[in-house]
């Protein structure tokens, strides 16, 4: 007697089919469970035997055999229980084998037979619905995330004997639907960039890296308003679209962070990380491979304040994402790939106290200042586009009656500068400037003789490295997008150069060579 | 084999233990080196102030072939020692309170018939600090004065960095051994002031930098000099141990005033009121030394006027004080992509730089770049 069922398993945050075979015959009375199993897996013989027996269903003394198949995918977590179960109860008949045909099961078994959440539903849910799964089964604490998928039918039950009855016709339960999640969000308080007073420069420079996906790095005095301003950065990014709305939903599904009341991620990630993250938290991986901060932040921001303070080697693990935009994690049961399209925030103080360059309160000597700033990696630096200082707030600034520009207004210009890029880039494969390679830019930063004679002299003066000119180049490409001007103009240059990223000679000119 | 005199005086000066006061006093016992090289430990416990422990660390560097080896590579290294034995041991170190038996130096020591200032001031010094050093030590340099000072980062580096750019020669004086360079990161000028001028320690080679050595190192700064400058200092600051030993050594001192609320002028604002002399331009010290008025290079500085309205406006806005670019933008009415094209434009010019990313001042004088 072969009997089947199906479940989805989560690897990286795509889900693979799992075929739940169950073999009953007689012989010595027992019940294995085998297919590369991870141990609390494997542990879902005794709950699925127990919530059997305490939902009234008898399973005979015979040997039992459940293989999940493929068998060279390593199962992990416990959303097999609920497929387990079925397959068997089909194997001892209470369900029809022809129900289990089109549905998959995702959940977690109690001992009492009720039915629970597991973590990494939507990607299972999104992918049955491309294999052409017509049901999908999951417990009351999932239905709200799986409902996000539309063109198949999520049907929510709360335990084991819901789901024989329903199958074999004496209990009906209707497809559940999304309740509108746009209802809940709106109730949420709005950030704004009117909020923040002053910052003009910094609000420049933030709208100018949004434009193109450049990375940026902010220094300021404490309380300057810099991490105020980095959490609003999202506010201005373009709403998401539907596919990078499930895309980051897939990640925080995975991570267990979507709940009742947030099923389905619709503004795009703000993480705030603390400086003593370790690097496995950073970029995921773990003994079961989870996806770190920087494929949360994917499609919004990753913010790093107090840049100098995080581990150094944490810091460097960036190198890669920040380059691949995706991030594959290679354990000893298989390799991961994880999104990662971030954009990197960094912030940090000038200096050990924080006041420099105002002398009357800052009292770090040159070779300090240079010690705090060569804490910094270079390789990370190289690859921040712009930088940027935030003033010390005084109380005129704050009080002013001038407001800043909404989210709204500066979210419309970035849009358009952001449509003109992808416009231009749709046949290489990139979409934003910030993502230019050296050749790249070279092709699509074209300057006339005029811009050239400019950069010759600067590229003199300033001591600009290759990669540095790089950037400038970039970022003035983003500059001539907002400016909707086809060309890049010496006034674009000019601007770009202001932001020019951190270059440590410049910093204080103070050391008397 | 025996010591001559120059070795005999190489040894007197190295001997770690005993200071210009001992020295002083030993001299004055035993008549001259030689004695008191030959002296046994008896007759060195009679002078004044040497005790069992001193003797014995003299007797012990007795030591004629070390000795001979040490004064040979000190003319190797192209050190010269003078004593006060030397006829061209300055005269105006004769003079004050616990002058320095010896002096090493590289390059030369200053010259009589000229006036020296001492320029000094605070290490963690402002972008103001910064420009007055630089400015005093070049216009005094151009108009022949000798500018000595500390070679310490901050308003020393700079008024030695102003002076190499002057007419005349400038003189470092260590607080730590002749061959050592302290700052490491003023390595550059530490060559510089050899070419164009002397280094100067009472310091042997390899004696590392302590604590105490830098304020007595001062005594000769001052000594050395006609007047002391105090650009910046705090309340408390080594730079006013410079300008009290000044005083007592009957010298002039100056001290270019800030403004009230900077803890970097209390200092000079204090040295003023109990009576050190106002200066707001070289031309203030020159009269002092009855020097004429350096009128030729000071033209230098004016002819920025190839600037446009709006340029004149940002320029305008600007001072020695670092102002953010936001307040640039404030203040000025303009656009944020016109400021900054047109800070940028004069940072290449060279009427403005920025002293930390963001913060712009004026250029002074002459950019800071050589």
């Amino acid at each position: 007697m072969f009997y089947h069922s199906y479940c989805g398993a989560v690897v990286g945050i795509d889900a693979h089919v799992i075929h739940v075979e169950v073999d009953v015959c007689d012989g010595l009375p027992m019940f294995s469970l085998v297919g590369l199993l991870s141990s609390e897996t494997r542990e879902a013989k005794d709950r699925v035997r127990i919530s059997m027996r305490n939902s009234g269903y008898k399973i005979p003394v015979k040997h039992i055999t459940v293989n999940l198949s493929p068998a060279d995918i390593r199962k992990e977590g416990t959303s097999f229980d609920l497929s387990i179960a079925m397959a068997l109860l089909a194997a001892f008949g209470y369900v029809p084998q022809d129900c289990l045909e089109k549905t998959i099961f995702i959940g977690e078994l109690s001992l009492d037979g009720s039915v629970k959440g597991v973590n990494g539903v939507l990607p299972i849910v999104c992918m049955a619905k491309e294999k052409n799964f017509e049901y999908c089964i999951v417990s009351c604490e999932n239905a709200e995330e799986a409902a996000i998928v539309q063109g198949i039918q999520i049907i929510k039950v709360s335990n084991l004997k819901e789901v024989v009855e329903y199958f074999s016709g004496t209990l009906v339960l209707k497809p559940y639907k999304s309740i509108a999640c746009e209802d809940k969000n709106s109730q949420r308080e709005e950030l704004d960039f009117s909020e923040v007073s002053g910052q003009e420069t910094m609000k420049r420079a933030l709208e100018i890296a949004v434009s193109g996906m450049h990375n940026v790095l902010m220094i300021g005095p404490p309380g300057a308003g810099k991490t105020m301003l980095a959490q609003r950065i999202p506010t201005i990014m373009p709403e998401l679209t539907f596919e990078e709305s499930l895309e980051i939903s897939k990640i925080y599904s995975i991570a267990g962070l979507l709940d009742e009341n947030e099923s389905i991620i619709t503004r795009r990630p703000f993480r705030n990380l603390h400086h003593s993250i370790t690097s496995t938290s950073l970029i995921g991986g773990g003994y079961m491979a989870k996806p770190g901060e920087i494929s949360m932040a994917d499609g919004g921001v990753l913010f790093l304040d107090e840049l100098p303070e995080f581990n150094r080697n944490t810091i460097e693990m960036l190198r890669q994402p920040l380059e691949e935009h995706k991030i594959t994690i290679s354990r000893l049961h298989g390799s991961y790939t994880y999104p990662a399209k971030f954009m990197l925030i960094a912030a940090m103080n000038p200096c050990k106290c924080g006041y420099y360059p105002d002398r009357n309160r800052c009292r770090c000597s040159e070779n300090q200042i240079q010690n705090y700033l060569s804490k910094i990696s270079m390789p990370i630096l190289d690859r921040i586009d712009l930088c940027a200082e935030a003033k010390e707030m005084k109380y005129n600034d704050l009080v002013t009656e001038r407001k800043g520009e909404s989210s709204y207004n500066i979210r419309e210009r970035v849009k358009k500068a952001r449509k003109i890029q992808l416009e231009r880039y749709s046949m290489e494969g990139i979409r934003y400037n910030g993502e230019l390679s050296a050749k790249q830019v070279e092709r699509y930063c074209y300057l006339g003789e005029a811009e050239k004679k400019i950069m010759e002299e600067v590229f003199e003066k300033m001591e600009l490295t290759a990669r540095s000119y790089h950037r400038i180049l970039k970022v003035a490409r983003t500059i001539a997008d907002l400016d909707e001007k086809d060309n890049i103009t010496s006034a674009h240059i000019m601007e770009a150069l202001c932001f020019r990223g951190l270059d440590k000679k410049y910093w204080g000119d103070g050391i008397c060579r | 084999m025996s010591l001559e005199q120059k070795e005999l005086e190489y040894w007197v000066a190295t001997i770690p233990v005993i200071g210009p006061a001992k020295i002083r006093s030993l001299l004055n016992y035993f008549e001259n080196e030689n004695n008191i090289y030959n002296a046994k430990i008896d007759e060195l416990l009679q002078v004044e102030g040497i005790n069992q422990k001193i003797a014995d660390y003299i007797i012990n560097t007795k030591k004629e072939e070390k000795i001979k080896k040490g004064y040979k590579e000190l003319i190797n290294k192209k050190v010269t020692l003078i004593t006060i034995n030397d006829k061209q041991y300055p005269e105006k170190l004769r003079n004050i309170h616990k002058n320095p038996y010896g002096l090493f130096y590289r390059g030369n020591l200053p010259r009589e018939d000229k006036v020296s200032i001492a320029i000094v001031g605070a290490r963690n010094c402002s972008n103001y600090g910064k420009e007055m050093a630089y400015w005093f030590g070049r216009a005094l340099s151009e108009a022949g004065i000798q500018i000595i000072s500390g070679m310490a980062i901050g308003v020393d580096g700079y008024a030695h960095k102003g002076a190499i750019n002057g007419k005349t020669n400038t003189f470092a004086v260590l607080g730590n051994g002749i061959d050592i360079c302290y700052p490491r990161e003023n390595f550059d000028l530490y060559m510089k002031i050899q070419q164009n001028g002397g280094i100067i320690s009472e310091y042997g080679p390899g004696v590392p930098g302590r604590a105490f050595q830098f304020p007595m190192r001062n005594r000769i700064i001052s000594g050395l000099s006609d007047g002391v400058l105090v650009v910046e200092a705090r309340e408390k600051s080594g730079s006013l141990i410079t300008a009290d030993l000044a005083l007592e050594q009957g010298k002039e001192v100056f001290a270019i005033p800030g403004r009230i609320e900077d803890k970097l002028s209390e200092g000079c604002l204090n040295l003023i009121k109990q009576g050190g002399e106002v200066v707001s331009k070289p031309e203030d010290i020159l009269e002092n030394f009855h020097i004429n008025s350096i009128k030729e290079w000071n033209k230098l500085k004016k002819n920025n006027i190839f600037l446009d309205s709006a340029e004149k406006i940002v320029y305008a806005s600007l001072s020695l004080v670092p102002k953010h670019v936001d307040d640039i933008i404030a203040d000025t009415n303009l656009l944020i992509s016109q400021v900054l094209s047109i800070l940028l434009k004069m940072e290449l010019d060279g009427f403005i730089k920025q002293t930390a990313p963001g913060y712009y001042v004026q250029s002074f004088c002459e950019l800071m770049k050589s």
